[in-house]
């Protein structure tokens, strides 16, 4: 077993035992915080296949998660307050709202990525951001669900068999939605699609010659991605509860990437690694001071100059381990 | 629609573009002869418009402020050139992207820190504060003239200092080659900290001009950068003129949008449908035009010649 797998063994193992563990002993506020911090690597994850090994510098997954989480608000909003019957969106099912926040956000990934894929190096990074931005000034001016101020979700998913209102039950299926996106995301890299998806990152021309349209091998990268972000949308609206334009700003999507590449991009445990080092450190600072910002921005910047490769790299790097 | 509303609002498009202009010229530079994605040259913007305010009250003169805050803010783009540019120009973007994130978060905690969360609005001197009339029905603040006036003066000495200068061949020389130019004996750093001192010093005099229309406040830079980076997509990175016409574009149909969107829409659509659909389309618009010229001419609409 190399060091990498068992660093993701080992991060996987903590993050299943310690939040329960934390909720059994009477102290639930760190059980949320897990929470949280494992839809946010759902996202991160999803990130990390189109920006790690796509080579895709996605400045827009904010949209994602925010269109997701809409996905669930607003039927639920229709569910309390009428309106949308004709077409069966108003419900508090989650076995509608999560496959409709899947589909919406791949749906959305089709059509701007079909147009963003055209571009590359600065251009796809501003264009990515462009799109997310035109979904979070859609979502501002639309009155009915709360524009600027956001959407109380009044109710949470239904599921058979589970109930989302329990914080543990919550984390659980967070939990294992985050496996499910990690081994989705391994199978896919390790594939042949995969190894087209890293060759066109590689070189692009090269692979192009070879007689493979990378085009649509990124863009079905690109549509996977945002699918898996959009259900991680999904539980992060089940778990706030409350949902604002705000979640789609410019600056959640560049803390995404912030966490795959503090983490460890074209790694499997690099982004939770990189959710969890980012969820942790914010609660820490923002806790000492309220110019938390300043050294959160510094360690940003820190990382980036001289921090090749991440805690992953960090963290397996002795001995070589591949 | 009225002709008086139509003037008023094409001079306050103007007046946007003329601001984005400011901004999105030292972003172009610096991307265009620098191969730097700067996401902190709004906050150039945010620090101008502090050391402005600050300055205004020290001084008691709005004028002089900007004219002593602007080498101020250029020295402070001097310095992030020197000490967070520079060692990532053998980066690539996504490098360049994250660095300058975190460098948004600490230098909007150390605006916070040392100006207070609250705005700091700006006085103006009487002479600007007043209003004059075009006509009997048109009657525009003073400032805003002042605004165009100073951002059509910036734009001109721009293009006279890029076009018509020693200094100026040198910058389009290092967008063609920058290898090339340095082979050649000039001082390529000390010309890339110009150039970025420049841009700052640029981004500083629009939030100078901004800060007494609005105030300067923490989060002034935010929307700001964004918006200039449409521009300078739409414009074609690193182009100059595709900044200033795109500028241009971009603050007209927003303004404009913004204002007789729903106008339009009620001419082909129930007035409770436009009401509804118009606020979200015209805040949208900027975003579709630029990926409409994305989808049609990836490289903007003035590419500059030699990449």
């Amino acid at each position: 077993m190399t060091r990498r797998t068992l660093l993701t063994l080992v991060t996987m193992g903590l993050l299943a035992v310690l939040p329960p563990v934390f909720y059994l002993t009477g102290n639930p506020f760190y059980l949320d915080l897990a929470t949280r911090l494992t839809i946010l690597a759902i996202a991160a994850v999803s990130l990390n296949l189109i920006l790690g090994y796509g080579g895709l510098v996605s400045f827009g997954h904010a949209a994602y998660l925010g269109l997701g989480a809409y996905a669930v608000g607003i039927p639920a909003h229709h569910w309390l307050y009428g309106g949308l019957e004709g077409i069966g969106l108003n419900t508090t099912s989650g076995l509608v709202q999560i496959p409709l926040a899947v589909a919406v956000c791949a749906l959305f990934a089709l059509v701007t990525g079909a147009i963003c894929l055209r571009t590359k190096g600065v251009y796809f990074i501003m264009i990515t951001m462009a799109f997310a931005q035109m979904v979070y000034y859609a979502i501002v001016s639309i009155e009915e669900y709360g524009g600027d101020d956001g959407l109380v979700i009044d109710s949470r998913s239904e599921l058979p068999g589970i109930s989302l209102d329990d914080p543990l039950q919550l984390f659980a299926l967070s939990y294992v939605g985050l496996v499910v996106a990690m081994g989705l995301v391994r199978m896919i890299v390790n594939s042949r699609f995969g190894m087209v998806l890293q060759g066109a990152k590689g070189n692009n021309e090269r692979v192009v010659m070879l007689g493979l349209n990378t085009y649509a091998f990124r863009l079905t990268a690109y549509v996977v991605s945002g699918a898996i972000a959009g259900f991680a949308g999904a539980l992060l609206g089940n778990f706030t509860t409350f949902i604002s334009p705000e979640m789609m700003d410019w600056t959640r999507s560049g803390e995404l990437m912030f966490m795959v590449i503090l983490g460890g991009a074209t790694t499997s445990a690099g982004p939770v690694l990189g959710a969890a080092a980012f969820i942790l450190l914010e609660e820490a600072l923002s806790s000492l001071t309220v110019y938390w910002h300043l050294p959160f921005g510094l360690l940003l910047i820190a990382v980036v100059l001289f921090g090749k490769g991440g805690l992953v790299g960090l963290l397996s790097r002795r001995e070589g381990g591949k | 629609m009225d002709l008086s509303l139509l003037v008023i609002q094409t001079l306050n498009g103007l007046q946007l573009g003329l601001l984005l202009f400011l901004v999105a010229s030292g972003l172009t530079l610096v991307f265009g002869i620098l191969d730097f994605v700067n996401l902190a040259h709004a906050s150039l913007y945010m620090v101008g418009a502090f050391i402005c305010a600050t300055l205004t009250f020290a001084l008691g003169n709005f004028l002089l402020a900007v004219l002593v805050a602007l080498p101020i803010t250029a020295a402070i783009g001097w310095a992030i050139e020197r000490f967070v540019a520079r060692p990532l120009y053998a980066r690539d973007h996504l490098d360049h992207v994250l660095a300058t994130f975190g460098l948004i978060l600490v230098m909007e905690t150390l605006a916070h820190m040392i100006w207070g969360p609250q705005g700091i609005a700006v006085p103006l001197p009487a002479w600007l504060n007043g209003q004059v009339a075009l006509s009997e029905t048109l009657v525009i603040p003073s400032f805003r003239l002042v605004i165009i006036g100073a951002g059509l003066a910036a734009a001109g000495g721009l293009f006279w200092l890029v076009n018509y200068t020693r200094l100026g061949m040198l910058i389009r020389a290092g967008a063609s080659n920058r290898v090339m130019v340095g082979a050649l004996g000039i001082n390529i750093e000390m010309l890339f900290g110009l150039v970025f001192a420049l841009g700052a010093a640029l981004a500083g005099l629009a939030g100078m001009l901004v800060a007494p229309i609005t105030e300067a406040s923490i989060g002034m830079g935010n929307n700001v950068i964004i918006t200039a980076f449409v521009v300078i997509i739409v414009g074609g990175i690193g182009s100059m003129k595709g900044a200033f016409i795109a500028a241009l574009l971009i603050g007209l149909i927003d303004t404009l949008g913004r204002a007789f969107l729903d106008d339009l829409f009620k001419l082909f659509m129930s007035s409770a449908a436009a009401e509804t659909s118009a606020p979200a389309i015209s805040a949208m618009l900027i975003y579709i035009i630029m990926a409409l010229v994305l989808a049609i001419r990836p490289q903007g609409l003035f590419p500059p010649k030699v990449r």
